[in-house]
């Protein structure tokens, strides 16, 4: 990383003479790096971890859908499919989706956005990356040694008593790396309300603020249950110390409460961080204050809470009670009015707002066409009637890839576009980048939309082949995969490419407002020069100077 | 950025880290840092329970039944140590309040005492249980070697209560060992902070990692005293 700001052996222009001292230039060498407690670094080797993992759980989908590209199994066996899909699950919820954007934005962006310093505890901070990473081993220990078939879930009895995959490995590392999360969503929650700059009411935090604070509660109030579940699922596979063993009088299904306590809302943890990115975007590209703003803000706390209520959508067909599943299927219909809000509000944001389709705009207007579609299957599938029909199918899978890859994935390649010069001050290639918004939503779209087709006509997920009837719409599906791998890589190339030859961005290349715009881009180690008093909300737009400006200054090249 | 203009305190203290303004700050950031993670804690053991709590009520015989071989008069004398214990932390955070550098020092190392202690009760209660074969697991052994006949009675009735009475027991190993855990961590601290008060790190004006240490001592303590009579005290009266 550092390279591209040592590239200047000898300063020889009068540019880069006079470089102000920022985070990248302060001190070098990888000991400066890996002892940090700068926040900005931190993010920076929270980007490195989480590409990685992001790179790895792509290469087990690619060979899903290479194998799903013909009805027989031809390029693996049941086994090893199974190891496939449950590893590519794995890493994707647990090591990217989940870290993604509060570990690499949230952590760049909370201590800038409300003027502090660093994070409350920059220690704790960087604790986390590498408790991350310990984790991080344990699993993939376990995947290069074989690999896990439970699937991502670790149903009991399998997981416990009959699966001969390195289970305890897998979990450990979970368990671990949950330690990380809650460091981090520990830490924004002391920072927000301790540390910002005067002036800075709550209802004067950006919305990205207010959506990591949600997504900080339900990481502080929920992870701990995964934790100690995982924990149980470890002891009876060890220790034999069985609670969820139905030889013994163990209830399975406990096991799957207790999961799903957790996992349901950390599907909240996934697309909260995300919607606080779209809300950004949507703002500095519309040029517009964002439309109902407390309405977006407490619509953030309301999926919080809301989240927990609904774990029990999962176990539909798992033997639970007929009047909790219509319980939980209302209160997970319920979620849908929180997140109707924000996609009404964005909209209303767009209304008439001076839009620019820069890249980091392009991935939010994908955002809110894909998280539309996937939020309203949501409601589909808390439908009792329709989840018994489809449940375990691929309609699943398109559904939740809708909100996780479609939600989650646009929105954090979104938010690194648009706060990427701010993270490294350089520019990057403008139809490059918007050829990869583009690629990414087409085979995105491509991938999942043949999907929910296939699910509705009875293809069950988790299966390594298939009726040759279904092949048509698996072709399909494998050659979106393809255009979308296409479209991750070409940013990873391009941000590289940028870091030593991109042109120098300015500090405010977009003309956005808001705190971590008033400071330098790259900020300097203390993020500020002079320590900001806040004195207007978030998005104050004045429409005649934004004007001015986008007539001024050149457009991006 | 250190003419940073709001960067005023009184003066500044050397324990004062340079993302904070004031002492005030650092200790309130600190303080609400600390009780969010007890929070998690609350739900990590909130599992546990709640675990509990589904099986004590689906097998409400065999958790009495269990519970009655577990042995309160140990269980008694470890709760009366950790309250103990628990005094002498607060014992400890009072002497930093009145400049008292040795009484920490001194407190500390009882609090260490005390908490030691538990965990050499515990660990003859636990060896107990592997001699008595109630450590769930292929030498797991409820009704037949029981000297009980009252629960071989039982057992002729209901044929299961072998089996639930070994998810009892699991949930006592989990829920005490993880408990036990949380002290050994908790006593490591605790050596820390002797060490560190030994230097004269902390006095009147700063001891902020002691009162964080007492508060997560206290939480542990806290959960030993709903683990006491969840487990020992079911029903102890019914036996006899």
């Amino acid at each position: 990383m550092n390279t591209s700001a040592a590239a200047t052996p000898e300063p020889t222009t009068a540019e880069t003479a006079f470089e102000r001292p920022n985070y990248l230039n302060a001190v070098y060498g990888v000991r400066s790096w890996l002892l940090t407690r700068d926040h900005k670094r931190i993010a920076i080797l929270y980007l490195i971890s989480v590409t990685i993992f992001f790179a790895l759980g792509s290469l087990m989908a690619a060979l899903v859908r290479l194998e799903l590209l013909t009805p027989e199994g031809d390029l693996m066996g049941p086994d090893t499919y199974n190891r496939v899909f449950t590893m590519h699950g794995i890493i994707m919820v647990f090591f990217f989706l989940i870290p993604a954007i509060p570990a690499v934005l949230g952590n760049f962006l909370v201590p800038l956005m409300i003027g502090a310093k660093d994070l409350a505890m920059p220690k704790l901070n960087l604790a986390s990356w590498y408790v991350y990473n310990i984790g991080a081993a344990f699993t993939l220990w376990a995947i290069f040694n074989g690999g896990v078939d439970t699937g991502w879930t670790f149903y009991t009895p399998f997981s416990t008593n009959y699966s001969n995959t390195y289970v305890v490995s897998t979990a450990l590392g979970i368990f671990i790396t949950g330690f990380s999360t809650i460091f981090t969503g520990l830490n924004f929650i002391v920072t927000i309300h301790r540390m910002r700059a005067p002036g800075l009411t709550w209802f004067r935090l950006p919305l990205f603020i207010w959506s990591t604070y949600a997504t900080s509660l339900i990481v502080v109030l929920g992870t701990p249950v995964i934790a100690i579940t995982l924990l149980l699922v470890g002891a009876e596979r060890l220790l034999h110390l069985g609670v969820f063993d139905p030889k013994l009088g163990g209830d399975p299904v406990l096991f799957q409460h207790l999961f799903w306590f957790y996992s349901h809302p950390a599907v909240y943890i996934m697309i909260l961080p995300a919607m606080g990115v779209i809300s950004e975007l949507v703002a500095a590209f519309a040029r517009k204050r964002v439309f109902g703003y407390k309405f977006v803000a407490f619509a953030s706390v309301g999926i919080a809470v809301l989240g927990f209520l609904v774990w029990g959508h999962h176990m539909f067909v798992a033997g639970e009670s007929v009047y909790a599943a219509t319980i939980f299927s209302v209160l997970s219909m319920l979620v849908a009015v929180p997140s109707a809000i924000k996609v009404f509000n964005w909209t209303a944001t767009l209304y008439e707002g001076s839009i620019s389709y820069e890249t980091p705009m392009l991935y939010a207007l994908g955002f809110i066409g894909l998280f539309t579609i996937g939020g309203l299957t949501g409601v589909m599938l808390a439908t009792l009637g329709i989840d018994v029909h489809v449940h375990d199918t691929y309609f699943i899978v398109a559904h939740f890839h809708y909100i996780m890859v479609g939600g989650t994935i646009m929105a954090y390649l979104g938010g690194l576009h648009y706060w990427w010069p701010k993270i490294s001050g350089k520019l990057y290639p403008n139809f490059l980048s918007r050829l990869s918004a583009l690629l990414v939503f087409v085979g995105f779209n491509l991938t999942f939309a043949p999907q929910f087709v296939l699910g509705y006509l009875g293809m069950p997920r988790r299966y390594w082949s298939y009726p040759p009837e279904f092949q048509v719409l698996n072709v399909l599906s494998t050659a979106g995969a393809s255009i979308l791998g296409v479209g991750y890589m070409l940013p990873l190339f391009y941000f590289i490419w940028s870091m030593r030859y991109g042109r120098k961005s300015g500090d405010n290349p977009w003309g956005a407002v808001g705190l971590e715009w008033d400071t330098t881009s790259p900020p300097p180690t203390e993020n500020f020069y002079t320590m900001p008093v806040v004195t207007q909300g978030p998005y104050e737009y004045n429409r005649e100077e934004v004007h001015n400006r986008l007539t001024q200054e050149a457009p991006l090249g | 950025m250190a003419s940073s203009p709001l960067a005023h305190g009184a003066h500044h203290h050397p324990a004062l880290a340079h993302q904070f303004d004031t002492m005030e700050q650092q200790k309130e950031s600190s303080t609400l840092g600390m009780w969010l993670f007890l929070v998690t804690e609350i739900m990590f053991f909130g599992g546990l329970f709640l675990t509990y709590v589904v099986y004590r009520s689906r097998f409400p015989a065999a958790f009495l039944l269990a519970s009655n071989s577990l042995n309160v008069l140990l269980g008694g004398i470890n709760t009366a140590v950790l309250i103990g214990s628990s005094l002498t932390m607060a014992l400890a955070i009072w002497a930093a309040q009145v400049n008292w550098r040795k009484g920490i020092v001194i407190f500390l190392l009882a609090t260490i005492g005390l908490g030691s202690t538990f965990l050499v009760i515990k660990g003859f209660e636990y060896h107990d249980k592997f001699v008595e074969h109630h450590v769930p697991g292929p030498n797991f052994n409820f009704v037949e070697e029981n000297p009980n006949v009252h629960i071989r009675q039982i057992a002729a009735r209901d044929p299961n209560l072998g089996r639930h009475a070994s998810i009892f027991f699991s949930l006592y190993f989990i829920m005490t060992g993880l408990h036990a855990t949380h002290m050994v961590i908790g006593i490591a601290v605790l050596i820390v902070m002797v060490v560190l008060s030994w230097k004269g790190k902390y006095d009147a004006r700063y001891y902020n990692p002691l009162e964080m240490t007492g508060l997560y001592w206290h939480f542990v303590d806290i959960v030993w005293i709903f683990l006491f009579p969840l487990l020992y005290l079911l029903g102890a009266h019914a036996a006899r």
